[in-house]
C-alpha cells in the first residue's frame, strides 16, 4: 500500500533535541502552602518535587494552627514560567492542600530566614567578627574565649553575604532555617 | 450516641454503606480480623483472586464497565507490595479503586516487624491519596473520603493502611453522611467567558476537531450523551484516544477513528490541519501529540479538564476550560446555541472533503492471505461475529494486539473497553476481565490478549473457574513480543534481542488444567468456526489463535515525528525513526 510518499528518515529530530523556548527563563518563585498538619504531608509534597524533578531551594514547615491543623510549608523554587505554573497546579490539586499562594506574583512580600553562625578565633580576627556582627545586626547568643554564635534574621542574601564574610574569620559551622515568608499590606 | 463498633467491623460497615457490592482480595495475617467479620455476613461478596495485582487490575476492570469504584482488600507486606502495579496503572488512566491494605499492629510499625513494609511511602507516588490509620475512631470518617477522593474530580486510586490492632479495637462509627469530605471539593462548572471564546471559535472554524478522551467516560453518562449532541449539532469531526473509545459511537458517520501512535490516519491528519482543536477530557499525551514542537501547529486549541495540571502541562493552549466535562459540555451548547447555533458551513464542507480523501487511503487494510491467520482478520472476524451483542466488554493486554483491537473493533458504548493505556501494563486484561465479568454476570466479556502479557497473570484463570466467570480469552499467539520484536524491526536492525517466547505452553493444555475450555486455530477458514464455537461455550475459555508471527502494525507515527508523518505499512519503515528518535520510547 503506501500510497504517500514517505521519506526514510523523515524524523530527522527528535523531541529531545528541541529546546524549551523559555528554558533560559528561570524565575524564583516564593510558595506558601497551607496544608492540613498530618503524618506524611511534608514528605507528599517534598515527593512531589523530587518526582516530577523540581528544585528546592528552600523549603520551611511549622504549624501555623494547632486546633485547625494547619501547617504553611513555605518552599523557594526556580523553574520556567510554565513549570512554576505546573508546580501550583500540581501543589493545589493535592488531597491535603488547601491553599497555595505564589508571593512572588501575589505582589510584595516580605521574606526573612534565620540563621546561626558558629565563629571561631582569636586576636584580630575575634574582633573584627564581633565588629562586623554588629554592622549587620547579629546577636550573640553564645560565647566562650574563643568562640561565637551569631544569631541573625534576615533576606537570604543578607545571610549569605554575612557567611560571606565570617569564612576567613574562622567560620566553623552554619545553620539556617529556610525562608519564612508573608505578602505585605493588609491581606 | 454513634455506634461502637470494632475497625474491622467498620470497615465492613463502610463498605456496605458506600454501596460495595464486591470486592476483590487475598487474606493473609495482618488482615484477618476484617476478612472475619467478611465471613459473618452477606452483603458484601468476596472474590478470592491469584495474586493481589489481579485484584487491583479486577477493580479497574470492575469500575471502568461500571463506573462505580472497585474495592480491594489485602494484607501488609507482600500483599500491599502486590498491588503497586495495579495503584499505578489505576493513577495514569484516572481510574476510581480503593484500596485496603493490612498493617502490623501499631506498636510494631518501624520494627521491621513479620510482613511489615511502609505501604503508604511506597504508594504515595502511584496513589491520588492515601491514609495510614493509627486510630478507631476515625478509621470510618477515613473510609467514607477515601470513596469520596476516589471518585471526585479526576478519579484515581486510593489507599488506606490500617493497623491490626487498629482492627481489632472498638471506636465509634462515623456515618456517611458526616465524613470530612468538604474540603476536597474539585470546581466543575467552567468558566463562562472561555467557554463563551470557545463557542465563539466554533461559529467560525473552517477546520474544527473534536479530540475527545477518558475524562468524558469519567464523567458520566451525561458528558457522552452531550459529546454526542455537540458533534451532531455542529457536525465537527470527533476523533479519541485509546481511552476515550466509546463514547461517541464507531458506527457515527463523524468518528474518525482514534487518533495517536497507532491511530488512523484520517484522524491524525486532521489533527495536524485542523484550525479549531476542541480537547474534551483528554491530556495531551505523549502518544497522541507525537513531535510536540510539530504538533498541530495550526490550530487555536482549546482544553476541558477537571484537573488544573493538565492544563498547559505539554500542550500551550488558547483557551483553557478548568471543570467537568458534562457540566462544561452543558454550558458550551448553551452559550452556543443562544447565540444563533452557527458554523463556518462552507469551511466545513470542504473540511469534510479533505477527510473523505484522507479516509480514501484507507490505512487498515493489510495483505490478507489464506495461508496464515493475521491479526487483524481474527479481529475483523471477532468484531463481525460479535458487533451486534449489546452486552459485549472488551478488555486487552499491552502489545501489538492491542492496537489492533483498538483499530479494528468498534466501540457504540462507553464503558464498553477496559485496556492499560497511560502505563502500558502488560498482564491488565485477564484480571480486569474478571471483574467486568463480576459486575456483568450475563455479558460478552472477552480479553484480546497476546501470549506474552496473558502469561503474567495466568494464575487468575483460577478465579474465573472458581466463581464460574464465563470470560473469553482470545490470544492473538505471534510466539513473539510482538510490539518488542516490531520496535527493534524499526530501530535496531531486526536484531531481536529477547524478543521471542521460547518454551510456550501448550493453551489447550493449559485451559484443561484450569478446567476451562481450550480452543486452537491456525488456519484462517477455521477462525468463524471457533470463534463461534468460543461463544456458545458457557464457562471460561482460553482461545490460541496462532497468528502470522512478524506482522507490523499499522497506521504508526515513528517517535519524534509529526502527525502528518506516518508510516502507513512496511514499505516505508527502514530508517524510519532517525537515531535521536530513537531514544524517545
Ligand atoms: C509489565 C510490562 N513489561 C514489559 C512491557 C514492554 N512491552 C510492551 S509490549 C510487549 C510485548 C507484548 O507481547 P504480547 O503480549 O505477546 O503482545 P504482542 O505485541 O505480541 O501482540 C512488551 C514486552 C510492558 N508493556 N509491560
Ligand atoms: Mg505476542
Amino acid at each position: 500500500m503506501s500510497p504517500l510518499k514517505i521519506k526514510k528518515g523523515t524524523s530527522r529530530k527528535s523531541a529531545y533535541d528541541l529546546k524549551d523556548p523559555h528554558a533560559d527563563v528561570s524565575e524564583r518563585h516564593t510558595l506558601a502552602c497551607i496544608v492540613t498538619n498530618e503524618a506524611g504531608v511534608l514528605a507528599r509534597v517534598i515527593g512531589l518535587f523530587s518526582g516530577r524533578g523540581y528544585n528546592i531551594e528552600s523549603l520551611t514547615v511549622a504549624e501555623i494552627d494547632h486546633e485547625g491543623h494547619r501547617s504553611r510549608i513555605t518552599v523557594v523554587t526556580s523553574g520556567t514560567p510554565e513549570v512554576i505554573q505546573q508546580i501550583k497546579a500540581q501543589l493545589g490539586r493535592m488531597v491535603p492542600v488547601h491553599d497555595v499562594h505564589d508571593l512572588t506574583e501575589e505582589g510584595p512580600a516580605v521574606e526573612r530566614e534565620l540563621a546561626l553562625f558558629k565563629v571561631a578565633g582569636s586576636g584580630d580576627k575575634r574582633i573584627e567578627a564581633i565588629r562586623l556582627a554588629e554592622i549587620f545586626r547579629a546577636n550573640v547568643v553564645d560565647s566562650t574565649l574563643k568562640s561565637f554564635v551569631f544569631e541573625m534574621t534576615g533576606t537570604s542574601e543578607k545571610i549569605d553575604a554575612f557567611a560571606d564574610l565570617m569564612r576567613p574569620l574562622g567560620l566553623v559551622e552554619v545553620a539556617r532555617t529556610g525562608v519564612a515568608a508573608l505578602s505585605r499590606g493588609e491581606v | 450516641m454513634a455506634r461502637q463498633m470494632t475497625g474491622a467491623e467498620m470497615v465492613v460497615q463502610a463498605l456496605i454503606d458506600q454501596g460495595v457490592d464486591t470486592i476483590f482480595g487475598y487474606p493473609g495475617g495482618a488482615a484477618l480480623p476484617i476478612y472475619d467479620e467478611l465471613f459473618q455476613q452477606d452483603k458484601i461478596k468476596h472474590i478470592l483472586v491469584r495474586h493481589e495485582q489481579g485484584a487491583a487490575h479486577a477493580a479497574e476492570g470492575y469500575a471502568r464497565s461500571t463506573g462505580k469504584p472497585g474495592v480491594v482488600l489485602v494484607t501488609s507486606g507482600p500483599g500491599a507490595t502486590n498491588t503497586v502495579t495495579g495503584l499505578t496503572d489505576a493513577l495514569l488512566d484516572s481510574i476510581p479503586i480503593v484500596v485496603i491494605t493490612a498493617q502490623v499492629p501499631t506498636f510494631m510499625i518501624g520494627t521491621d516487624a513479620f510482613q511489615e513494609a511502609d505501604t503508604v511511602g511506597i504508594t504515595r507516588p502511584c496513589t491520588k491519596h492515601n491514609y495510614l490509620v493509627k486510630d478507631t475512631d476515625v478509621l470510618a470518617g477515613v473510609m467514607h473520603e477515601a470513596f469520596h477522593v476516589a471518585t471526585t474530580g479526576r478519579p484515581g486510586p486510593v489507599l488506606i493502611d490500617i493497623p491490626k490492632d487498629v482492627q481489632f479495637a472498638k471506636g465509634s462509627y462515623v456515618e456517611k453522611n458526616k465524613a470530612p469530605t468538604g474540603h476536597y471539593a474539585p470546581k466543575l462548572k467552567g468558566d463562562i467567558d472561555q467557554i463563551t471564546a470557545l463557542a465563539a471559535l466554533m461559529e467560525t472554524a473552517k477546520r474544527p476537531i473534536i479530540y475527545s478522551g477518558g475524562g468524558v467516560i469519567n464523567s458520566g453518562d451525561s458528558a457522552t450523551a452531550l459529546l454526542r449532541e455537540l458533534a451532531k449539532e455542529t457536525n465537527f469531526p470527533v476523533t479519541s484516544t485509546l481511552m476515550g473509545l466509546g463514547a461517541y459511537p464507531a458506527s457515527g458517520g463523524q468518528w474518525l477513528g482514534m487518533l495517536g501512535m497507532h491511530g488512523l490516519y484520517e484522524a491524525n491528519m486532521a489533527m495536524h490541519d485542523c484550525d479549531l482543536m476542541i480537547n474534551i477530557g483528554s491530556r495531551f499525551d505523549d502518544r497522541i501529540t507525537g513531535r510536540i514542537d510539530a504538533f498541530s501547529p495550526k490550530s487555536k486549541k482549546a482544553h476541558i479538564d477537571i484537573d488544573p495540571s493538565s492544563i498547559n502541562k505539554v500542550i500551550h493552549v488558547d483557551v483553557p476550560i478548568i471543570g467537568d466535562v458534562a457540566h462544561v459540555l452543558e454550558d458550551l451548547l448553551r452559550v452556543w446555541k443562544s447565540r444563533g447555533r452557527k458554523t463556518h458551513g462552507e469551511g466545513l464542507a470542504k473540511w469534510w472533503k479533505q477527510i473523505e480523501e484522507w479516509r480514501a487511503i484507507r490505512c487498515l487494510d493489510y495483505k490478507n492471505t489464506e495461508k496464515v491467520i493475521k491479526p487483524q482478520y481474527a479481529l475483523q472476524r471477532l468484531e463481525a461475529l460479535t458487533k451486534d451483542r449489546k452486552d459485549r466488554y472488551i478488555t486487552t493486554e499491552v502489545g501489538q494486539h492491542q492496537m489492533w483491537a483498538a483499530q479494528y473493533l468498534g466501540f457504540e458504548d462507553p464503558n464498553r473497553w477496559m485496556t492499560s493505556g497511560g502505563l502500558g501494563t502488560m498482564g491488565y486484561g485477564l484480571p480486569a476481565s474478571l471483574g467486568v465479568q463480576v459486575a456483568h454476570p450475563d455479558a460478552l466479556v472477552i480479553n484480546v490478549a497476546g501470549e506474552a502479557s496473558w502469561l503474567m497473570n495466568m494464575q487468575e484463570m483460577g478465579t474465573a473457574r472458581q466463581y464460574n466467570l464465563p470470560v473469553k480469552q482470545f490470544i492473538l499467539n505471534n510466539e513473539r513480543l510482538g510490539m518488542v520484536r516490531q520496535w527493534q524491526d524499526l530501530l535496531h536492525g531486526n536484531r531481536y534481542s529477547h524478543s521471542w517466547s521460547e518454551a510456550l505452553p501448550d493453551f489447550m493444555l493449559l485451559a484443561q488444567a484450569f478446567g476451562a475450555k481450550g480452543i486452537t486455530v491456525s488456519d484462517p477458514s477455521d477462525v468463524d468456526d471457533a470463534i463461534m464455537e468460543m461463544l456458545k461455550f458457557d464457562g471460561p475459555v482460553v482461545f490460541d489463535c496462532l497468528v502470522e508471527k512478524h506482522e507490523n502494525c499499522f497506521p504508526m507515527i515513528p517517535s519524534g515525528a509529526p502527525h502528518n508523518e506516518m508510516l502507513l505499512g512496511d514499505a516505508g519503515v527502514a530508517d524510519a525513526i532517525g537515531s535521536t528518535g530513537a531514544v524517545l520510547v
